[in-house]
């Protein structure tokens, strides 16, 4: 009994430890924002590997979320006669959840995972201590560009990601199903709100994409340097970052859509 | 007075230093000088903290006793500017080389001249080119540290530790892994390197016989502690049983070959 209980504490301090050098970290990386921004060319090149590399994934993921949407919807909505609505149903499932909600756990697949291996295998082959001997602060120089990216890349990533899921649930709906083409795009014009939809789904696309770019990068910069140790550090990223946004979404629904 | 003496002479005075890690205990109570312009070499088994020693004085780790003063300036009082200001007059070999692995052997040479000073590139290229050719490199300035060999990634190494001319270079076994013609090279280098430019140099190893070709004075290490120190011919005749099983390479002595266990037989 003892024994177990002495494990659990043991967890909780070590989990409550590592809370605080997440939170250092990222208070440390925070400070360099300013400086990072004035030298944009150390961030076009993350903007690059973390956004640009990661736009196929999200647009073929999108379109077919699009499309099976556009399906699932038709079947549903012509039951009460109400296909016209279809494509507010779409825009509306796209821009408040699944684009933003999707998106970030393809992000944290593609590059959360990535930037994770990298920051912990620079530290394995000792490039993070080199840096710190030649007076470069590693934070500033590795990381913080890297997350300015992350979080510079990921609303974008999701309103791509909505934007070719709409046009997947338009090819769908309007040109296989027969659904009126004016009636599909006129309904989500009138009922698809700029504050209550649009807004609600970047701010969250952006929460997302900095808590998932936090823990990417934390959890390679703390990753023990051995190659076991960045390969666990690496599965950690999808699962954390996983939890983080589901657990997240609600939260950030309820606050924006709920009566809570 | 004598003392007062050997600190004015000495850039690095670590006194009394301990630290642990955990619950192992690597420095108990250690004193020791590193002088202006020569060449120190601290030897010992592996795991006696050799490289934690560099870390120490480089300011990496925080002794958890004791002091370190490298160029007046005690390091583990300073703060981030002071310290990294400080760093700027170090160099550091890792054994691993510690490159760049998405630029080039001149970018990486480059690397803290880009850094730290605002020089024109075409300055930058030159010492760049300077400092590759100090080291046997300059051909090699557009491979990338994935096509180096070993000892070639090592001199790379050591001419981005020079790249800003530092006072002082720190070498973390510099030659272990090497073929005999790297490490002829390397040892080769380091002397010239210190007797020309005027650097003074901490190698931190286990191997006797190319330390103590070049080193000046050699500090060995056991169990946290310094079990004995001087020239390398004064430590080739050195009465202690420790500094003998270290120099000579015996395989049992006071540092046991078998670690501690229970009776052999009882455990069979």
């Amino acid at each position: 009994m003892i024994t177990f209980l002495s494990t659990i504490g043991h967890s909780v301090i070590a989990t409550l430890t590592k809370t605080g050098r997440g939170a250092l970290f990222l208070k440390q990386t925070l400070s360099y924002t300013f400086s990072v921004l004035c030298q944009p060319r150390l961030i076009s090149k993350q903007l690059f590997s973390v956004g640009v590399l990661t736009i196929l994934i999200i647009t073929i993921s999108g379109l077919f979320v699009g499309m099976v949407l556009g399906l699932q919807g038709y079947y549903i909505l012509s039951d009460f006669g109400a296909e016209e609505t279809l494509g507010v149903m779409i825009a509306a499932s796209l821009v408040r959840e699944l684009g933003p909600v999707v998106s970030a756990l393809l992000f944290a697949g593609r590059a959360g995972s990535s930037l994770t291996a990298e920051i912990g295998l620079m530290k394995a082959t000792e490039q993070l201590s080199g840096m710190e001997m030649m007076a470069v602060d590693p934070i500033q120089r590795i990381v913080c560009p890297r997350f300015l990216a992350g979080c510079l890349s990921m609303p974008l990533l999701a309103a791509i990601f909505s934007m070719v899921g709409i046009l997947g649930g338009q090819l769908v709906g309007v040109s296989l199903l027969g659904v009126d083409e004016g009636a599909f795009w006129s309904q989500m014009q009138s009922s698809i709100d700029f504050y209550d939809d649009i807004l609600n789904g970047v701010i969250k696309s952006v929460v997302f994409g900095f808590v998932v770019t936090w823990i990417s990068l934390f959890e390679g910069y703390d990753a023990i340097p051995t190659s076991e140790g960045v390969s666990r550090a690496t599965t950690r990223t999808v699962v954390y970052s996983s939890f983080a946004i589901l657990g997240m979404d609600f939260i950030l629904t309820a606050l924006m859509f709920g009566d809570i | 007075m004598e003392e007062n003496n050997t600190q004015n002479s000495s850039l690095v005075t670590i006194r009394n230093l301990s630290f642990a890690r955990e619950q192992r205990v690597i420095f108990d109570n250690a004193s020791l000088d590193i002088q202006h312009g020569k060449i120190t070499a601290i030897m010992g088994p592996s795991g006696s903290g050799k490289t934690t020693l560099l870390k120490l004085i480089g300011g990496q780790l925080s002794p958890s006793q004791g002091s370190i003063v490298v160029d007046g300036q005690h390091i583990n009082q300073l703060n981030r500017s002071e310290l990294y200001a400080l760093r700027k007059k170090m160099g550091m070999l890792f054994q691993s080389g510690a490159l760049l692995t998405d630029i080039n052997v001149f970018d990486n040479v480059a690397y803290p001249i880009r850094e730290h000073t605002a020089l024109p590139e075409s300055i930058i290229r030159t010492l760049v080119l300077m400092k590759l050719q100090a080291v046997g490199l300059r051909g090699a300035r557009l491979l990338y540290p994935n096509e180096l060999s070993g000892g070639m990634a090592r001199r790379v190494a050591l001419a981005r530790a020079i790249a800003l001319d530092p006072m002082m270079v720190m070498y973390d076994e510099p030659f272990t892994g090497q073929d005999p013609i790297s490490m002829g090279v390397l040892v080769k280098l380091i002397k010239t390197l210190n007797d020309s430019v005027g650097l003074t140099s901490i190698i931190v190893s286990h191997d006797v016989e190319e330390t103590a070709a070049i080193a000046d004075y050699i500090y060995i290490m056991s169990s946290g502690k310094i079990i004995g120190q001087g020239t390398p011919q004064e430590l080739q005749q050195s009465k202690s049983e420790w500094v003998q099983q270290f120099m000579n390479g015996k395989p049992d002595g006071p540092v046991k070959f078998h670690y501690s266990s229970d009776n052999y037989f009882d455990d069979l």
